[in-house]
């Protein structure tokens, strides 16, 4: 059987604007995806606990806030920190340009910023997955 | 160290891997399945179920939640429906859920039905097996919003809980068979709204006979969710079944009874393979449907015809 990609959607911190992560989730799963939606007001912390239990093959992000600049590099180290790292990190939301090239530096695969379309996120989450796979034995 | 080796150490990670594995079927999965079923069978699994909206995952939050004051450790599998069109799936229940510690306590599963219509996934229950051999004391395990043949919860718990809301009907919705047959216990929930009574009313009428002839007398408990209201009632309630199941012996019988019934499964799909691989595959199905097609036979001749040509041992 295909594997399916399971990716979860999240919005971490007090931003509460959340229009544009339920359109991403409506359009990922009408690409097929399965879509994990968390909610509001996710810490890093939570963020990262539910994408190990759910064992999904990414993470999308929105941040609306500005907060971006912490809370993307709390998401990475915590997915390092649990051996977690082949996860796929992206994200969207009102990001300056020096600041998404810093991020990018710094372990978010990808983010994408206003007039992005559904078709370009799906295309890159594609793609990024298909490159993961951690070879594990399983018994 | 093999992922199944980390899983018996208590590695959730590891636990999330193995569960995907069983869940895509992944090679081998089956002697997978042979490795956790001799550690399972310990964990209470206790099923919610009931229409859309009617709070199934928020009360499973508040359950948990008390279980987890308890010092006891849980596992939750939340199951939403996957798109017939498109495959894909919307996994909202953790939105819900999001107040549950993160200390490893309590473990979320978010399950896609993947095109089964019995409520649950087809693999929902090899995966309690997983948890189950986890080490977790309770499985908590959501169906999708169900209308009233969506059953395959009860083959997969020991204590169903039907969850319905004051809109749900009157008292011939309560007698109408499905749904309404397979709770152990009723939670009414959004019982603040207008028209709570009339709907336990109705329900206690039903249960009245019922009743009569059974040990286990079938709470009706409103509860609201959101409010926290009544959890400690409704989990009361869950426990009482399961020690009143326990001292009849139906517990055992029920677990006997889906054991039988997954064997049946395995030999079922087994068939089905053996079908499609030996059968359907061989013979010329264009010609046979052309035939049936065009009046030359039917499908029950023909049905007969392939199964004579059959190389079955």
């Amino acid at each position: 059987m295909a594997e399916k990609i399971r990716v979860l959607l999240a919005k971490p911190g007090l931003d509460g604007h959340d229009r544009g992560v339920r359109v991403i989730a409506a359009a990922f799963r009408d690409a097929g995806f399965e879509v994990i939606y968390t909610g509001l007001r996710q810490t890093p912390e939570m963020i990262v606990s539910a994408a190990i239990q759910e064992d999904v093959d990414a993470i999308g992000v929105s941040i609306l806030s500005g907060a971006h600049m912490t809370l993307f590099p709390a998401i990475r180290k915590l997915l390092d920190e649990r051996q977690a790292d082949d996860i796929v990190l992206f994200g969207g939301g009102i990001i300056p340009d020096e600041d998404i090239a810093a991020l990018e530096k710094r372990g978010v695969a990808r983010l994408f910023t206003p007039g992005a379309t559904t078709e370009e996120t799906i295309a890159f989450v594609r793609e990024a997955v298909s490159k993961r796979g951690k070879k594990e034995d399983i018994m | 160290m093999t992922v199944l080796d980390k899983l018996f150490k208590g590695e959730l990670a590891a636990l999330a891997r193995i569960i995907s594995y069983i869940e895509n079927r992944d090679e081998g999965y089956r002697r997978l399945l042979s490795r956790l079923y001799p550690r399972s069978g310990k964990a209470l699994k206790i099923g919610f179920t009931g229409p859309p909206g009617a709070g199934k995952s928020s009360l499973v939050n508040c359950v948990a939640k008390k279980l987890l004051a308890d010092g006891k450790q849980v596992g939750i599998i939340a199951v939403d429906p996957t798109s017939p069109f498109t495959g894909g799936a919307l996994l909202g229940d953790r939105v819900r859920m999001s107040d549950l510690p993160t200390d490893g306590s309590v473990y979320v599963r978010s399950m896609a039905t993947r095109g089964s219509r019995g409520g649950l996934a087809a693999a929902t229950g090899n995966v309690t097996v997983a948890l189950d051999a986890f080490g977790f004391d309770y499985i908590l395990i959501e169906t999708v919003g169900v209308g009233q043949v969506e059953l395959d919860i009860i083959d997969t718990c020991d204590t169903v809980v039907v969850i319905l809301v004051p809109e749900s009907g009157d008292a011939i919705q309560a007698l109408k068979a499905g749904l309404m047959e397979i709770a152990d216990i009723f939670a009414i929930n959004k019982a603040d709204r207008p028209g709570a009574k009339n709907i336990i009313a109705a329900l206690q009428n039903m249960l009245e006979i019922k009743r009569e002839q059974s040990e286990w007398k079938w709470p009706v408990i409103p509860t609201e969710a959101i409010n926290n209201k009544n959890i400690d009632e409704l989990l009361a309630g869950i426990l009482a079944h399961v020690e009143c199941t326990r001292k009849s012996g139906r517990f055992e019988r029920h677990r006997r009874e889906q054991i039988r019934k997954k064997i049946f499964n395995i030999l079922e799909s087994q068939l089905n393979a053996l079908l499609h691989d030996r059968l359907v595959d061989v013979s010329d199905l264009e010609k046979i449907v052309s035939d049936i097609y065009s009046g030359k036979s039917d499908p029950y001749t023909a049905s007969e015809e392939l199964f004579k040509l059959a190389p079955m041992k």
